[in-house]
């Protein structure tokens, strides 16, 4: 909780600040944990079900943590046109989990993304900041290596 | 000091860069550049400088357009032209280093061309290559040439006289200077700049707000990113004189969160103005979260509002009820940097490019199938096919052009057959697409088009902000048509059902996103009806791209056993022993070619139909 209060001392507590608040305290944590809701409710005085809904309506948050690595694959007109279904695919049968969830061991999480403006080296992805450009299928064993 | 005095001693420093003494090494560094490895390509230079202990500057700067050629860097030394490499890799950059800086000799590989940059101008052969020979760099002319973090190369290149030139005038002057440019919205939809300033200017209102739209949310579109990575300064310029001609005191730019480099950037420079003393209102910036429709003018107001992202009615317009009910200007990231550039070099520069209702240059991101895919910029009225063509170099791979998707998903797909459509607001809306904000996707024969309209409905179908019925339901009907159609359990009448809905929402939706929204099935429909007709009456996809319509297949005759394809399959899926006919287990494999890819003999061939039907 020491974390969340840091991220609200530096804002007034309007309703302007209820986004950017949301993205800090995901910056922090990954995910967007209950407790933290909560409290942004009572700082802002805007009803957590508000506060819900406009998490909800952005693709930006989640509500689960992420895997150490957060692996997004770029599902832009570009990389759809080259493949990123496939590498999508090919992801899924590797780590054994579906788009949106986390491998037991919380290594990886997977996630189909917007463009992330890389179209021209089409297709890509990016674990966590590091953006990969044209990924080939049989590049994911590599990529994404598996412990045992 | 005084800003004279500030561009002299900063004029100095930048144009000793391209004198080389010491020598210096430009390197790509965009979020497109670093993708492709130029962090990496920076850290062997910086080990054989200090290994050979040899002096030279490392400058990064952001993407000059030739992405196709990434990693990219550029060397100067001894007041010689300066060289540009691309793409480059740990082994050739220690080459050229050896060879260039220190043996003092042209190292022969990856040449992209030479550049000279001066106060005059720039020219060397660079400039003259097929890629950038038809090009008009106007809005770019400093992506890729400057460090994007350094206020100096802004300034030694005529950044912030035109906000001085502004400065001195009057709203009015200012105004009528947009209107002669003849500036039209680079967002997507063309309204003319200098209109929209105007009424915002003219509600009388204490308070006034501008924002720049740097959501970028179309797929497949990255220009406003290279922008504000290559030269955030341009843009801030235009937003300063905005706020000058409305009298705004503070500004937003709403820039989308999966641009981080971007953001940075424009702090830093935000930050760095402040320090001249140039930054005279308030200028906040808001991290988008990942929606579409936020790009809408009315839904990205509602976000910075800390609302929701939904859309509402028009009227009234934001020039007289936008942010916290203000009257508000709202403009694309482009349109900014062309107000800058307009009272930087002058509104005639401007106003000689383009066509009679188009004027200017646009900048595009060129992708899919092309040979050159990058960020370039035409001059309005260039044609589709020189831009493929000419700039573009043509179809990867021998293929054939088959369409091209420009507008992003709001906009259409226009065939090979209408190559000679101009580009410019007007005669690609009578083609039935749209500019849109300046995404080009190139596709060959290996597209499918009913896939690609399929997309795009997916992509609408899921960023509706499903606040009015006609675009929440019809999207969603449209996509569960087109799915059906892709897997081959289509029906003939789903064709006509598929028209109907469309055009039902088009007319009835309540903003852009739902209006535009059927746009590609439109434009599919109507160039490429044919496709549909396939895959509705053969369960056939002609391109052999939509994968339950399709399959991998091994031809007896011409496989060796090499076993190459079976190592890359991702998924297992290819049987056979050492020296013997390999076959796919067409229930395992994923079609993801990549076993085509790699097979030396061409013995694996795509086909369309299932694979089930063929065995
Ligand atoms: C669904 C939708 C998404 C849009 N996305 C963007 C965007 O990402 N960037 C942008 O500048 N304009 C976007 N627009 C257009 C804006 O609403 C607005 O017209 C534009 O920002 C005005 O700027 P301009 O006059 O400089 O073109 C979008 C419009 C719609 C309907
Ligand atoms: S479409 Fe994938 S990065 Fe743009």
């Amino acid at each position: 909780m020491q974390k969340l209060r840091e991220i609200l001392e530096s804002y007034q507590g309007k309703r302007e600040d209820i986004i950017p608040i949301l993205q800090d305290i995901q910056g922090k944590y990954g995910y967007l944990p209950e407790n933290a809701l909560r409290e942004l409710s009572k700082f802002t005085g805007v009803s957590e079900s508000q506060i819900y809904g406009i998490a909800t309506f952005y693709a930006q948050f989640r509500f689960t943590p992420k895997g150490k690595k957060h692996v997004m694959v770029c599902t832009g007109t570009a990389c759809h046109v080259k493949g990123s279904d496939q590498i999508i695919d090919a992801i899924q049968r590797h780590l054994k989990i579906k788009e949106g969830d986390t491998t037991p061991d919380n290594e990886y999480s997977l996630e189909a993304v917007g463009c992330i403006g890389c179209c021209s080296l089409a297709p890509c992805a990016m674990i966590n900041e590091k953006v990969i450009s044209r990924i080939k299928p049989r590049q994911i064993k590599r990529l994404l290596p598996q412990k045992s | 000091m005084n800003f004279e005095k500030l561009v002299q001693k900063a004029k100095k420093e930048y144009y000793s860069i391209f004198r080389g003494e010491p020598p210096a090494i430009l390197i790509g560094s965009a979020t497109c550049g670093i993708s492709a490895g130029s962090n990496e390509i920076k850290k062997v230079i910086e080990d054989e400088i200090t290994r050979e202990n040899i002096e030279a500057r490392i400058i990064p700067v952001g993407c000059i357009g030739s992405c196709y050629a990434e990693p990219l860097i550029g060397i100067f030394k001894d007041n010689k032209e300066g060289i540009f490499y691309g793409p480059v890799n740990k082994k050739i950059v220690k080459e050229i280093i050896k060879k260039n800086i220190i043996e003092d000799e042209v190292a022969e590989e990856n040449i992209l061309g030479t550049i000279q940059v001066k106060e005059t101008g720039n020219t060397g052969s660079f400039f003259e290559s097929d890629f950038m020979r038809l090009q008009s760099r106007q809005i770019l002319r400093r992506c890729g040439l400057i460090n994007p973090e350094d206020i100096n190369h802004y300034l030694a290149t005529g950044g912030y006289t035109g906000l001085l030139k502004a400065l001195e005038m009057g709203a009015d002057e200012i105004i009528d200077t947009i209107k002669r440019s003849g500036l039209r919205g680079r967002g997507g939809a063309g309204f003319p700049t200098w209109l929209k300033w105007d009424l915002c200017r003219q509600s009388n209102s204490k308070e006034k707000y501008i924002i720049c739209n740097a959501d970028e949310g179309d797929p497949g579109a990255f220009m406003n990113r290279s922008l504000l990575e290559g030269d955030p300064h341009s843009v801030i310029e235009g937003i300063l004189i905005g706020a000058h001609t409305i009298k705004a005191k503070k500004a937003y730019i709403y820039c989308r969160a999966e641009y981080p480099a971007a953001l940075e950037k424009l702090e830093k420079a935000i930050k760095d103005l402040d320090k001249i003393g140039l930054l005279d209102i308030e200028i906040v910036i808001k991290r988008g979260a990942g929606a579409f429709v936020c790009g809408e003018e009315t839904a990205l107001i509602a976000s910075i509002e800390g609302r929701r992202g939904m859309p509402r009615t028009r009227p009234p317009f934001p020039t007289t009820k936008g942010l916290w009910g203000k009257p508000t200007v709202i403009n694309n990231v482009e349109t900014f940097a062309a107000v800058s550039l307009i009272f930087q070099e002058g509104v005639e520069q401007f106003s000689s490019i383009g066509t009679g209702s188009s004027k200017g240059t646009k900048t595009f991101s060129l992708v899919g199938d092309v040979k050159r895919t990058g960020l370039i910029e035409v001059p309005l009225g260039t044609t589709l096919k020189r831009v493929i063509f000419d700039i573009g170099g043509g179809i990867k791979n021998g293929g054939n052009l088959k369409a091209v998707q420009i507008g992003g998903p709001s906009g259409g797909c226009l065939p090979a057959s209408m190559m000679d459509t101009e580009i410019d607001y007007d005669s690609l809306t009578s083609a039935g697409a749209i500019m849109g904000s300046g995404g080009l996707v190139v596709l060959s024969d290996d597209s499918c088009m009913v896939e690609i309209a399929r997309y795009f409905l997916e992509f609408t179908q899921r960023e509706s902000c499903g606040k009015c019925v006609p675009c929440r339901l019809g999207t969603q009907q449209m996509l569960l048509i087109l799915n059906d159609i892709v897997q081959g359990n289509g029906s003939p009448e789903d064709i006509e059902t598929l028209h109907e809905v469309a055009e039902a929402v088009k007319a009835a939706s309540l903003c852009g996103l739902g209006q535009t929204a059927p746009n590609p099935v439109l434009t599919t429909l109507k160039y490429f009806r044919e496709e549909y007709v396939e895959h509705v009456m053969n369960g056939r996809c002609p391109a052999a791209y939509c994968r339950e319509l399709m399959h991998y297949f091994i031809d007896e005759k011409l496989c060796t056993g090499c076993m190459v394809c079976s190592k890359v399959c991702p998924a297992d899926a290819i049987v056979g022993l050492e020296d013997e006919v390999h076959f796919i287990d067409q229930e395992k494999c994923l079609k993801c070619g990549s076993c085509m890819d790699v097979c030396k003999e061409g013995a694996i061939l795509k086909v369309p139909g299932p694979g089930k039907s063929i065995e």
